[in-house]
Order: C-alpha cells, then sequence, then structure tokens
C-alpha cells in the first residue's frame, strides 16, 4: 500500500471555522495586589518589594506580588515550626485529614474560578486548565487526605514520624497542580509548609491561600511566599528546614542537590526530561498519531514528562509523519480562554526566546524543520507546533530538553535500537509504547530506564501513581503511597 | 479483485479512539459557526422511514417535509435525500418532482440481508428501475462473521453492477459486527469493492451510529483516499436526533477528512427526527427564544 507519501492530502484550512468561544472571566477576582501569606494572614513583605505578574497570552499585568525577601522567608519558616511544634504535629491523624478534605472541597467548589486564572497567568488552554489542572489538584488533596490517618497501614511494622518544616518549590507549568502534589502529602504526613510558587505564575497559589484561610486551617501549617529564585535559595539554605522538595530544571536541582550536601535535610528533586515516545510498526497508527500530539503539544510541551523524542520504526514512518502532519494542521492555536484553543501562549518571553533559538540550533545542525499556521496574535508570546525530521542521535535538539511544543523525530528498525536511543540520554523520567502487541509493552517496559511508562497512551496522571525520575530527572518519587515516605521519617 | 484480510489491516485501539471522540465533543460551536453547521446538518440528511406500516400517504407527507421543512424560516437549505423502501420509490419520485432532492431505496432483503444474492440483485434493479438515485444495501453480517470475506466482497461488486448510475450505499451494521478493528476491516473491504458510500447502521439495531464508530470509518476513508485519491462518502445512521450531537459530528468531520467532504454530497446523516430539533436551533439562534415543539410539523 502507498503509505505516507501519497499526493493526495486533505484540506483543512478553509471553509467551515470555529466562531470564538471564550470563557467568561467575569466570576474571577484578583487584586491588584498580593501580600505573602504567613502564619495564617497576608503580610506585606519586609522587603518591601513588589513584582508583577502578566498574561503571556496579551502581556497584560494582573497584579503585582510581593518579593519575599530572606527576613521573609525567615518570619515564614518560623510561622512554620511554630504551627508544628504547637498544633499540627500534636493533632490527631483524622484530624488532619478533615482539613485537607476541606481544601480539595473548595478547590472543586471554586474550580472555574481556579482553571481562568491558571489559564490567565500561566497561558495554558482553558480545556487543560478546566479538564487536567484543577480537577487533579482536587484529587491529589483528597486522595492524600485519605492516608493521614494510615500511615502506620502504608508502612506496617515500622513507625513513621513527621520531619518538621518542609520547604517547596515549584514550577510554572502546572501551577496548582504542583502546589498540590507538594502541600498535599506534606500535610498529610504532619508536616508544615513554606511553598513558593513560580516567579511567572502567583496567582493560584496565593488564591490556594485564600482557600487555606477559608479551610481554617491553623496559622503557619501553610505558608506562600512569592519571589524569584533568591527566595528559593534562602529557603533551600535556610537552617530550621527540614525538607525540601523541587520541581524544576535539572540546572537548579544541581544547584540545590549542592547547597544541600553536607546538611540532614531530606530532599526531592523532580527535574527535566526527554521522553521518547516509542511507536512501533504495528501499532495503531491512527491513536498513536493522537498519542504523539498529545504527548509534545499538551500544555505547549512545557511538560518535564513531554515525549519530546518520536522514535518511529521505519516501516511506518512515512506515514506516521504525513499523518502527524495533516494532523498538526487541526490544532488552534490562540487566545488560552478560548474553549476551542488546543495551544496556549508560551510561558514566559525568557521560555519563548529559549525554545527560539533551539528552532534556529535545530535548523542549523540540518535538521528540517515543519511548522503549520501562522497566524499569531500580535501581542503575547507564541511558538507554532513544530516537528523536526531528519535528526540524529548526536543532535542537540534531540539531547536537550527543550520545553516548547517541540518534536524531534528519529526512527528505527528494531526493537533493541529503540531500547538503546530511548535510553541513550542523561534524563529519565517517562516514556511511551505503542504496539498492538501485549508482550512486547512488557519487556520493551521492563528496558527503558525511565520512572514512567505508558503503554498506548501518554501523558495520564493519577494521585495513586508514583512520579519521578531515574538518572538526572531527579531524586525520590513524588505521588501514590511513594509520595509519602518522601515526608516521613520511617523508624 | 480480492477482499482484504484481517491481517493486514491497520489496528483500531478502542480507548484511543474514545479519547478523540471526546475531544470532538469538547468543541464548543457557538454563534456563526454553529449556524452554518445547522444549515449543513439540514442539507446533508437522509431523511428517513423504514416501517412496515408505511403506505404512500405517509411518504407524500415525509417529501412535503423535505421539500419545505420550515416555511417560517427562511434561507434554509432542503435535505439530501428521502429514503424509503423500494415499494415507495415511486411515490417518492413523484412527490419530490423536480426538487433536487434525491430518493435513497434500502434494498437488498433490508435490514437483515438475508436473502439470496439474486434476490437481493434484482430487488436493488427493480428500486432503480422505479427511479431510486441511490441504493442503500446491508452487507451480509453472518458471512463477514464467518470469515468468508470474498462472499461479501464479490456481492458488493455485483451490487454496484446491479445499480448502474445509482450511487451505492453500503450499510455494515456496525451494531452487529462488534468490534472497532471489524468495522475498520468491513470500511474498507466495501470501499475496494466499490461503495460510493459507507454506512453504520440500518437503524434497526442497537448500538446504531455511534461517534466512535463513525470515526473508524472516517479514517478508513482517509487512507483509502490517501492509497487511491477516490473520495467516499460516510452516511452515521439511527440515534442521531439532536442538533448538538450532529454538530459533534460535523466537528470530526471537518478534523478528520477535512473541508472537501462538508457536504451533502460526500456526508449524510440518516435521522427522521434530527430536522426538527436542527430547525428548533435555528429558530433560537434567530430569535433568542426557544419555540415548543408544537410549532414543527412532524410528519
Amino acid at each position: 500500500m502507498n503509505k505516507g507519501t501519497a499526493p493526495h492530502t486533505l484540506n483543512f484550512d478553509t471553509g467551515w471555522a470555529y466562531s470564538p468561544a471564550p470563557e467568561s472571566t467575569d466570576h474571577v477576582h484578583i487584586k491588584d495586589q498580593y501580600k505573602l501569606f504567613i502564619g495564617g494572614k497576608f503580610v506585606a513583605p519586609k522587603s518591601g518589594k513588589y513584582f508583577d505578574t502578566i498574561n503571556p497570552a496579551n502581556e497584560k499585568v494582573l497584579a503585582r506580588v510581593a518579593q519575599a525577601g530572606a527576613a521573609d522567608v525567615d518570619r515564614a519558616v518560623t510561622a512554620a515550626r511554630d504551627a508544628y511544634d504547637t498544633v499540627w504535629s500534636k493533632m490527631k491523624p483524622a484530624e488532619r485529614g478533615k482539613y485537607i478534605y476541606r481544601i480539595a472541597r473548595i478547590i472543586q467548589e471554586r474550580a472555574r474560578e481556579f482553571a481562568v486564572i491558571e489559564s490567565m497567568d500561566g497561558g495554558k488552554p482553558i480545556r487543560e486548565a478546566r479538564d487536567v489542572d484543577i480537577p487533579l489538584a482536587a484529587a491529589h488533596f483528597f486522595y492524600y487526605a485519605g492516608w493521614a490517618d494510615k500511615l502506620d497501614y502504608a508502612f506496617p511494622c515500622r513507625t513513621p514520624q513527621s520531619l518538621g518544616v518542609a520547604g517547596q518549590i515549584i514550577p510554572w507549568n502546572f501551577p496548582l497542580l504542583m502546589a498540590a502534589w507538594k502541600i498535599a502529602p506534606a500535610l498529610a504526613c504532619g508536616n508544615t509548609v513554606v511553598l513558593k510558587p513560580a516567579e511567572t505564575t502567583p496567582l493560584t497559589a496565593l488564591k490556594l491561600a485564600e482557600v487555606i484561610e477559608a479551610a481554617d486551617l491553623p496559622p503557619g501549617v501553610v505558608n506562600i511566599l512569592t519571589g524569584d529564585g533568591s527566595t528559593g535559595a534562602a529557603i533551600v539554605n535556610h537552617d530550621d528546614v527540614n525538607k525540601i522538595a523541587f520541581t524544576g530544571s535539572t540546572n537548579v536541582g544541581r544547584i540545590i542537590q549542592r547547597a544541600l550536601a553536607g546538611t540532614d535535610k531530606k530532599y526531592t528533586l523532580e527535574l527535566g526530561g526527554k521522553a521518547a515516545n516509542i511507536i512501533f510498526a504495528d501499532a495503531a497508527i491512527d491513536q498513536a498519531v493522537e498519542g504523539i500530539v498529545n504527548a509534545i503539544f499538551f500544555n505547549q510541551g512545557h511538560v518535564c514528562c513531554a515525549g519530546s523524542r518520536l522514535l518511529v520504526q521505519e516501516s511506518v514512518a512515512d506515514e506516521v509523519i504525513a499523518k502527524l502532519k495533516e494532523r498538526m494542521q487541526t490544532l488552534i492555536v490562540g487566545d488560552p480562554l478560548d474553549k476551542n484553543t488546543d495551544i496556549g501562549a508560551i510561558n514566559s518571553a525568557a521560555q519563548l526566546e529559549r525554545i527560539n533559538a533551539y528552532l534556529e540550533l535545530g535548523q542549523e545542525e540540518g535538521a528540517e524543520m515543519f511548522q503549520c499556521g501562522d497566524k499569531k496574535p500580535s501581542k503575547g508570546y507564541w511558538c507554532q507546533p513544530t516537528l523536526f525530521t531528519n535528526v540524529a542521535q548526536s543532535h542537540r535538539i534531540v539531547r536537550e530538553e527543550i520545553f516548547g511544543p517541540v518534536l524531534a523525530i528519529q526512527t528505527f528498525r528494531t526493537l533493541d535500537e529503540a531500547v538503546a536511543k530511548a535510553n541513550n540520554t542523561q534524563y529519565g523520567l517517562s516514556g511511551g509504547i505503542w504496539t498492538d502487541k501485549g508482550a512486547k509493552i512488557f519487556s520493551v517496559g521492563a528496558k527503558i530506564r525511565a520512572g514512567v511508562i505508558w503503554a498506548n497512551t501518554f501523558n495520564k496522571f493519577d494521585p495513586t501513581s508514583p512520579f519521578g525520575g531515574y538518572k538526572e530527572s531527579g531524586v525520590g518519587r513524588e505521588g501514590g503511597m511513594h509520595g509519602l515516605s518522601a515526608y516521613l521519617d520511617l523508624h | 479483485m480480492t477482499a482484504p484480510k484481517p491481517d493486514h489491516l491497520p489496528r483500531v485501539d478502542e480507548v484511543g479512539v474514545d479519547e478523540r471522540v471526546a475531544r470532538f465533543r469538547s468543541r464548543s460551536i457557538k454563534k456563526a459557526s454553529k449556524v452554518e453547521a445547522l444549515n449543513l446538518v439540514l442539507s446533508q440528511i437522509d431523511l428517513t422511514t423504514l416501517e412496515g406500516q408505511d403506505t404512500p400517504g405517509k411518504v407524500r407527507q415525509l417529501c412535503q417535509k423535505a421539500m419545505r421543512l420550515h416555511d417560517t424560516l427562511p434561507d434554509i437549505p432542503h435535505v439530501a435525500a428521502v429514503c424509503v423502501y423500494p415499494m415507495m420509490v415511486e411515490e417518492a419520485k413523484k412527490a419530490l418532482g423536480a426538487s433536487g432532492i434525491k430518493v435513497a431505496s434500502v434494498a437488498t432483503s433490508f435490514p437483515s440481508g438475508m436473502a439470496p444474492s439474486d434476490v437481493k440483485l434484482e430487488e436493488i434493479k427493480l428500486a432503480v428501475g422505479l427511479g431510486a438515485d441511490e441504493i442503500d444495501m446491508v452487507i451480509s453480517r453472518g458471512k463477514f462473521l464467518e470469515g468468508k470475506y470474498q462472499e461479501v466482497f464479490d456481492e458488493i461488486v455485483a451490487c454496484k453492477e446491479a445499480c448502474g448510475d445509482a450511487h451505492l450505499k453500503v450499510i455494515l451494521e456496525t451494531g452487529e459486527l462488534g468490534t472497532l478493528d471489524r468495522v475498520r476491516h468491513a470500511s474498507l473491504l466495501a470501499m475496494q469493492a466499490g461503495a460510493d458510500f459507507i454506512k453504520t447502521s440500518t437503524g434497526k439495531i442497537q448500538p446504531a451510529a455511534t461517534m466512535p464508530v463513525t470515526l473508524v470509518m472516517l479514517q478508513a476513508i482517509r487512507d483509502y483516499y490517501y492509497d487511491t485519491g477516490r473520495m467516499v462518502g460516510m452516511k452515521p445512521a439511527g440515534g442521531i436526533s439532536k442538533a448538538k450531537l450532529a454538530i459533534h459530528y460535523l466537528v470530526m468531520l471537518r478534523e478528520t477528512l477535512g473541508e472537501a467532504w462538508m457536504s451533502p454530497d460526500w456526508f449524510r446523516f440518516g435521522a427522521s427526527s434530527l430536522a426538527n430539533d436542527v430547525l428548533m436551533q435555528l429558530q433560537k439562534q434567530r430569535t433568542g427564544i426557544y419555540q415548543s415543539e408544537d410549532y414543527f410539523s412532524k410528519d
């Protein structure tokens, strides 16, 4: 059969187009200025400094948020320590659980507001914020609330004990969800928290502070500090912090690990990735193409576990690439608040610059670039979905994490070659296998050195499932029962 | 020509198909795009009556409706075709006159297909002779499930020949095929045997048309087009009675096969009650309020 090289192509360019379907923002309340959330109250930063957070889709300022300095971090850690010593560590576990359930329920009740703010502050499509980020964040709180009084059952014959104050630093790609990943298990295990959201996406964390107020948590159990890298460094280096949980780039992860060397702080690091999505010739091709799209274009590719490398078996490569290119023409890039948008705005000017540098680099390296559509809004940060073909394992666009909607496509001939290429990376966070053969899923899955392997699907998340990396993709596991041990001393 | 064997067919992952369909259903179609879609849906309807109690009188009523869907709404299209049993073709043809609306006739011992091949061919010839523009045949599902693909294939080839100039729609009756892999196989088999359209269901078996089944058939059409350059039409039938669902079908069509298929020449809805819901929605778009269903004629 003549596959892929067919001269017959489809037209997705003209004709019936979807009218704009913007999600309403009327119900959303964003203050002009946000202070720091310390000891159960919003307090002005001692630094006196504030910075803007903008909407990356139109570059408009959404709010001014406080810049926490070292003195503010100290205040927050002190508040967290007090809350730990006087209330939280002494509370009956079942009572702790009730507070966490309450947070989960309030998030669900305010889901629409959270979804809209997440989309405005971070640039992600409202469809994803609404269907993925916010429901999953609530689900994490629900899940860990249930563990609060069952820790003895999670670790039979051992004595799980809370650690104390957890310093948590989260990234900008899934702001509320990452806050949930961090806060929920920490609280369930009896720790108190100082959390710093990313500089470009602080708003849903500040909204979460409102939820925590509404849930009537004892003051100081959760403290939320906005700021930049220096705020994060102050948290990491604070003497009275017992545990650091970080999600972000491998480079910052290295700095943190260095800073923690010689201290007795526990840590978990969830870092970068360059996952291989492997398509075997016997896969259900149409569904695999959908999986490729979901793997790399979900959240504009700002996903640490994104399937940013495609390995496709040579005999079906032409067909897969041709179908992928046609599928990409139906992706709608634009206003993140439009319910039909598939690909929103790039999170920040700096990230867009990084991605663009890789687009240039890829072409300089001799790879063939394919993009579709050029209707970018005039304001804001945008990147069209991009494919690179004719790439080799030695290309930097194959080796380095781009963190954008950019896919590098390579081919392979045999199963062993696919496995070798998939593993030939400094990272090991995730991977995908597409085949109709169950046995192949298990044999390849066992050979890929990555924390999460998806079979015939991609980017599926669930609070019950542990998540974390091999190699330079991180240390420790978050989520599931495994995520509990990161916040406990086990005697 | 030989029928395609299942071993050489593209595989279908049902979970993945469902997820893709969920994405189509999450598209939000509003305002101008909704009106455009509703009009397109009307123009793609095969207004259908296939009942034992059908009479010439009933068929005449249906043809009236086909030509004048709702005269108080200006600038709406007429439906694509009226779909009846062979015995009613003559009546329908007469009633529709020069309206441009086609007469489609089911044939080949619809809906079971349980008749000898020569009887089926005679039925097609009869319907065409009476003036049917389109023939909706059923495949022999029993033979297909038995693995006698070549017999099913040869029968479709013969039916196509018997049709002469009439268009042939091949009903797979997907509700009896059981798996999406078989739907994909039967789709390809029907297209290779000469189908002008492939169609999901008779409407007599549940489930009738579903979005996952239709998606798999659209993907088969697309691959067949890639391979041969020949466009084949698609007709989901049965169970599509709401405008909103019909619009989701159009979203799926648009994002799977593209603009070329967005016309009554290449896509039809087999439905009896869909038209009224679409009319009600169009009226709502014009006036901002829903009217009682009693304002729309039921035929």
